[in-house]
Order: structure tokens, then C-alpha cells, then sequence
């Protein structure tokens, strides 16, 4: 397949898409399935089966991944020639077919739709997430019909890799991963490191919890990864690349193995790529659970069939990666930008966000929110506007307390800080990360000490046990925080964990350890008056903790035991 | 711990060891034996066998020729593979931020109460086998849980307990990708 075909296929299938009378997509991503989606799409299967031969051929079911908001599912969008689009929350089978039977009648459905100006979809950008919720992705016509490969094949017969390196440069965009190291000058470095062979690397082992970005890219639009990882792979002179992903999402590793197929099929990957002289191959590669495999050199580690563990930097992947070559490795959501860019050009997404993060941001707005779900925002959008006006506030007339960014790496922003920007540098700012992109927001019943707690026992499980300060470290920064969530704690000891936290931080092997006394330093630092009300007051203000134990040096008995006890030793 | 089949049934299930290791072997050759392919020979293995004892380690050090630490080493090191047989059933409760925030120590401290194990393990009548995973990346389901490989969101522990019993005790389907 050349560029041309492609043009053609793309083109042969808007127009058997715009033939059509009306188009019916139902999302049917893991939420929306388990709110019944499945149920739903019989029911119009149903449906369907009973139309009369004139109607049947005019209508489309499309299955597709996610469409955002995912706590009002099963959604359906129902898209008809010379309409405006609807989208119908909580569909239940019986709704369904009334909206369609409607819609054939071209009368006005019993239900409801969202309103148009859905602030959850008003207040949006969608860059890396513009087909999800609007193409099948199993089925890659539906991609190419919306653009898919283009830039891949713009970029191979128009460009140098030495001017898409630019292109991304000047894009602004910054590595989505968490670190927000600027991308260009990654690929940069790749293309100009000399070497036998190179390789692309996506990362999609997206460990932290609270973050489903990544599993819903992949999951939703496949081809828009791969893309990505074959410009990266022109670019940089790579002619290889694995995409990671993470062993608890089966069903994105099975979608991208059946896209990685369908590309190759078409000639869209493998040898001479869209008829020039590059040849790109991705496999795919599973990984087993482990936390630490979301590190870069971690998860090189992996990919060449070891434990996961991490190796000091320099020297970095870009000089020497996997099997020592070069190796490019991005974040899944940086690749989902790739083609965006490289089809609207780098003055267009340097256009949105601020003016060190440029571009949109996906994030997963989940924990005590009305809506819930995968949204996509400028850099720079104030959370008090993620949270109530995308996320419509608190359910049952919570307050506010704060909201987790950057999972076990991030920290709490309080209340206090709603009206900051979120971007890279001012998430840093407040002690947090930009991470990932898990956003969970917290009510009052959530025990900060208690949060904290919660994290470094996952770092702690995760530790892969290389170095020492972040090994024993986690086990005893956990037990001081466990002594402040069950009562037995001493002034002394928010001293004691305050400097082991610094020590951590300062002398850990990789980003897991570095990053792990994160939590604690930002939850101390803006809800410190909690940890004092634990020790001091014995009280949990959040209700949470049960500080059923007494401090040991209170008992008198204890004390006496102990002065004993150090004596003769 | 080889887990070795016992008296009538003897001859009926050392075939069907047969016919894993042929999978095995089939998996072995697809990676031409490179021994980079390890994790990817182990996730075949776990996916034929339902976990790895000593005897599907050994043979896949032997086959890879890689010393039996290392494989050890890496089937260890993931959380994903397992050495012990699972049971009947197996729960993965999501102990991510989200569905944590919710809820789910409550869900999983209720289940070990009810079937008398802990997290991590399987019950003494190989019931059921419990697992707290980090997140699952459902969060919108908060506090949810996959039962055999079913999701299931928005549980509270009652929901979970009656779900658990209600599933019938004869599918022995042993959701490998959850664990």
C-alpha cells in the first residue's frame, strides 16, 4: 500500500460512512460493559434483525472504546447525516431501541440526550483522545478512515527524520509519562547516537494506581500508538520497536496485537513501510506485574526477559538501551500525540496549554466526583475547573479536601490551591507531580496521614529491593506512619520520618525510591496539623484511623522494661 | 511442592501434563529458544498449567539454558506469576488510590473474615484464592474487584461475599490475567 491507496481506502470509507442514515456508537470499554453495554447492544442487534430490508443497510453499530465519562455508562452516541450528534447516558436495552426507533421516525426520542454544552465535553481538547468514543478498534478501515496513517506516510516521503525531530521540538510537547522531559530533544539525541541499531520503546506498563490514560488509548485507538512509534522510528533511525504493556490489561495487549496484524497486513508496518524504504516491525511485549517496570531502564530490563530491575543513569537509554543500542522510549500517550502534530503541524499544538507545557493532557478523574472518567484538557486548566466544572464537584454535598495527583510519586493539592494551573512546573511547585495523570479527588472523610500511609506500603510492596534506601527505608518510614495511624506514635517520630524521608529521596537508586517520601513530605507539609492531631490529640479528624494503641514509653511498666533493656546492652 | 496426580485418574491427567508441555515446547520454539523470551515463556506456562512449580522451572531452565536461579529469580520477581495452585475461584480485589478511597480494605478485610484466609493466599478447602492487585485501571468502578476474570464494580463487602458464594463451585476457569 502506498500513500495514495491510502488516501483511497480512507476515502472509500467516509463515504460509505456518510451514505449511511444513522450511526449508532455504543461505548464498550471495561466500564460501560460492566454497566451493561453488552445488554445493549443485543437489544439493537435485536433491533436491527427486525428492520425491513429498506432501513437495514442505512444503519451502523459501532462498538468503540472509551467516550469519557465513564460513571454515566452505558453511553450512546447517536450520530445522523445533517444532525448534530447526541449522546444518551445510563442506557438501558429498552432505551436504546426507543432512541433508535426514533431516530428512524425522525421524531424526538422519550429520553434525553446530554445537552451539547455538557460542560464535561465543552470544557475539553481532544488531541491524543479525538477517535476514541468514534471509531471500532478492532476494525482499522475505521482508523484509516479518520486519518490514521497519513502523517506516517507525510512524514516518510516529505520529511527528513532531522525535520521531524524539529517538528517535535518546536511542538513544545514534553514527555507524558510523568517526567515531562522535553520530547524532541529526546528523539534528538536518539538520531544522532551512532549505532548498529536503534530502537522505539512505548511504555505502557501504567503502574499507578488511580491512572487508566494509557490503558484507554490502547485499548481505544491502537493505530494511533503505532503511528506515533513509527515516525519516532523514521526519526530516530530505529527500525525496531516493542510496546510494553502492562500484564493486569489483557484486553489492550490482545487489541494492539490484532492492530499490530491489520498494519502489517496492509503494509502499513513491517518492510517498506507505506512504499518507501523504511521498515518498521513493533512487538508487543507483556509484562508480569511489577511496579518498578514503569522506570525506563526497569523496563528495558524486562523486555529483555529479566527481573525488572532498574541500572544507574548515565548512561541513559538514549546512548545505551536495550541490549546497549540506543533506544528511544516514550510514554503511550507522548506517541498518541505524535500524529496530531505532525498532520496539524507543531505551531498548531504549541497554540494549547501554557507557555512551558505545551499541548493537552489526558487525566483520570476518578475517587469522589459526580463524573468520573477519562478526560482530555489544555495544560494549564485550573483544577477547580477539572474538578467542578468537567468533574460537576462532589457527590451528596461532600467538601472538597483535596486531590491526588502523580499516584505514589504526586502528593495532596489542598483546597487552598484549586485555582493552580495544572501544568508541569506549578504541580511541581506545590510538591506534587503532574505524574501520569490520575486525578483523584478526596472529600473529607479521607485521613491524610492515613493516604500517605496507603502509599508507602504500595512502594514498600513494589520496592524491587536493589538499593538499600529505598528497600528498608519504605519498611520503615511505613512502620512510623503505621505508629501515626494506630495511636502509638511520639513527637519524635514526625521528626524521624521527616529525615528519613529526605534521605531516601537524596540517595535512591531510581525515580520508585526517589519519589516514594513524596506523599508524606506533601501531606505533611499542607495537612501537618493532622499528623500533630493523631500524636498529640489522639484523635483521627477524618474519622479514619482507630489509634487503638498506646505509645510504649507511656506504660510506665514499658519505660521501666526498657531502661532495663538498655542497660544491658 | 510438585503437584503430582493422584491414584484412579492418574493415567487420564499425565496425559494432559503431556499435552501442556507440548504447548510448552510450542511456545519454546516460537521464541527459537532465545532466552530474552523468558518472561514470555513463563507467561505460557502459567497461562497452560495454572501456576509454575519446581518441575515447569526446572525444565524451563533446561530448555532456555539458563541456570535455575534465574529463572527462579524472574518468576519470583513478577507478581504476576504464582508457584502455588490457585483455587477454585479467584478474587482480584483492586486496592488502587481510588478504589482504596472507596472502600476496598473494608471488601477485602470482610472476605478473609468470611472464608477464613488471608490476602495473598487461597483457602485451606481451595475455595477460593484472594488477591489484592494495584489497581486494575477501572477507577471509575470504584471499589471493584474481578471474580474469575469477571469485572465486577461499585461493591460493598456484602455485594462481594454473595457474589463470591453465588458463582457455582464447578468452573475451575482460573482467570490468569488478573492475578
Amino acid at each position: 500500500m502506498n500513500t495514495v491507496d491510502l488516501q483511497h481506502v480512507a476515502e472509500e470509507e467516509q463515504q460509505r460512512q456518510q451514505q449511511l442514515n444513522l450511526r449508532l456508537f455504543l461505548c464498550y470499554s471495561t466500564p460501560c460493559l460492566s454497566a451493561g453495554a453488552e445488554r445493549v447492544k443485543n437489544a439493537l442487534d435485536g433491533l436491527c434483525d427486525e428492520l425491513d430490508e429498506e432501513q437495514r443497510p442505512t444503519l451502523e453499530i459501532v462498538a468503540t472504546g472509551c467516550m469519557g465519562p465513564c460513571s454515566r455508562g452505558p453511553l450512546l452516541r447517536l450520530a445522523r447525516c445533517d444532525e448534530p450528534e447526541e449522546i444518551y447516558e445510563k442506557v438501558t436495552p429498552e432505551m436504546a431501541c426507543n432512541i433508535v426507533r426514533a431516530a428512524l421516525a425522525a421524531q424526538s426520542a422519550a429520553a434525553e440526550p446530554l445537552p451539547s454544552d455538557f460542560p464535561f465535553f465543552a470544557c475539553q481538547t481532544l488531541i491524543a483522545l479525538e477517535n476514541n468514543g468514534r471509531i471500532d478498534p478492532e476494525q482499522i478501515i475505521h482508523s484509516i478512515a479518520r486519518g490514521a496513517y497519513s502523517s506516517l506516510g507525510h512524514v516518510l516521503h516529505e520529511m527528513t527524520p532531522e525535520q521531524v525531530c524539529n517538528e517535535i521540538t518546536r511542538s513544545g510537547l514534553r514527555g507524558r509519562g510523568g517526567g515531562g522531559y522535553p520530547t524532541g530533544v529526546k528523539w534528538e539525541l536518539v538520531r544522532k547516537a551512532q549505532a548498529e541499531r536503534k530502537y522505539v520503546v512505548a511504555n505502557g506498563d501504567e503502574g499507578d494506581p488511580g491512572a487508566y490514560m494509557d490503558r484507554t488509548i490502547m485499548e481505544s485507538d491502537p493505530h494511533r500508538v503505532l503511528e506515533g512509534m513509527a515516525i519516532a522510528g523514521y526519526a530516530c533511525g530505529a527500525e525496531q520497536g516493542y510496546i510494553y504493556v502492562r500484564g493486569e490489561y489483557p484486553l489492550a495487549a490482545a487489541r494492539l496485537a490484532k492492530a499490530i496484524k491489520d498494519a502489517e497486513r496492509r503494509g502499513l508496518l513491517g518492510s517498506r513501510v507505506l512504499d518507501s524504504s523504511f521498515n518498521f516491525r513493533i512487538d508487543l511485549r507483556v509484562g508480569a506485574g511489577a511496579f518498578v517496570c514503569g522506570e525506563e531502564t526497569a523496563l528495558m530490563t524486562s523486555i529483555m526477559g529479566r527481573r525488572g530491575q532498574p541500572v544507574p543513569r548515565p548512561p541513559y537509554p538514549a546512548q545505551r538501551g536495550l541490549w546497549g543500542f540506543p533506544t528511544l522510549i516514550n510514554n503511550v500517550e507522548t506517541f498518541a500525540s505524535v500524529a496530531p502534530i505532525m498532520r496539524e503541524g507543531a505551531e498548531w499544538f504549541a497554540g494549547f496549554g501554557t507557555e512551558k507545557s505545551k499541548g493537552t493532557k489526558v487525566f483520570a478523574l476518578c475517587g469522589e466526583v459526580v463524573n468520573s472518567g477519562l478526560i482530555e484538557v489544555q495544560m494549564g486548566t485550573s483544577l477547580r475547573d477539572i474538578v467542578f466544572a468537567i468533574g460537576g464537584g462532589l457527590p451528596d454535598g461532600g467538601t472538597f479536601k483535596a486531590a491526588q495527583t502523580g499516584g505514589p510519586s504526586g502528593g495532596c493539592i489542598p483546597a487552598d490551591h484549586l485555582d493552580t494551573p495544572v501544568d508541569y512546573e506549578s504541580l511541581q511547585a506545590l510538591g506534587s507531580i503532574m505524574g501520569s495523570g490520575g486525578l483523584i479527588v478526596m472529600n473529607e472523610t479521607s485521613c491524610m496521614p492515613d493516604v500517605a500511609k496507603f502509599f508507602m506500603e504500595f512502594c514498600m510492596d513494589e520496592s524491587c529491593g536493589k538499593c538499600v534506601p529505598c528497600r528498608v527505608g519504605t519498611i520503615e518510614m511505613l512502620e512510623l506512619l503505621t505508629r501515626i495511624t494506630d495511636g502509638s506514635a511520639m513527637d519524635e517520630d514526625l521528626q524521624t520520618l521527616e529525615d528519613l524521608c529526605h534521605l531516601v529521596q537524596e540517595t535512591s537508586l531510581c525515580g520508585l525510591g526517589m519519589t516514594a517520601p513524596n506523599p508524606v513530605l506533601n501531606t505533611l507539609h499542607y495537612f501537618r496539623d493532622e499528623y500533630l492531631a493523631h500524636i498529640r490529640d489522639n484523635r483521627c479528624p477524618a474519622g479514619v484511623c482507630r489509634l487503638d494503641q498506646v505509645p510504649l514509653l507511656k506504660l510506665p511498666e514499658h519505660a521501666e522494661q526498657l531502661t532495663i533493656f538498655k542497660e544491658e546492652h | 511442592m510438585t503437584k503430582m496426580p493422584s491414584n484412579e485418574s492418574a493415567t487420564n491427567e499425565k496425559s494432559s501434563h503431556e499435552l501442556k508441555l507440548q504447548l510448552l515446547d510450542k511456545a519454546l520454539k516460537k521464541c527459537q529458544y532465545q532466552q530474552d523470551a523468558l518472561i514470555e515463556v513463563l507467561h505460557t506456562a502459567q497461562e497452560t498449567f495454572g501456576h509454575l512449580d519446581e518441575e515447569i522451572l526446572d525444565y524451563v531452565s533446561i530448555q532456555l539454558k539458563l541456570p535455575p536461579s534465574w529463572v527462579y529469580g524472574v518468576a519470583t520477581f513478577y507478581n504476576f506469576f504464582t508457584l502455588e495452585p490457585q483455587g477454585d475461584h479467584v478474587c482480584v480485589v483492586c486496592m488502587g488510590t481510588a478504589c482504596y478511597v472507596k472502600g476496598a480494605g473494608d471488601i477485602i478485610a470482610r472476605i478473609e473474615q468470611e472464608f477464613d484466609l488471608k490476602a495473598g493466599t487461597t483457602a485451606a478447602d481451595n475455595s477460593l484464592t484472594l488477591v489484592s492487585a494495584r489497581c486494575l485501571g477501572n477507577c471509575s468502578l470504584a471499589p471493584m474487584l474481578t471474580l474469575d476474570g469477571a469485572v465486577l464494580g461499585k461493591q460493598t463487602p456484602d455485594s462481594t461475599v454473595a457474589a463470591i458464594r453465588e458463582t457455582p463451585a464447578t468452573t475451575s476457569v482460573v482467570s490468569e490475567e488478573t492475578s
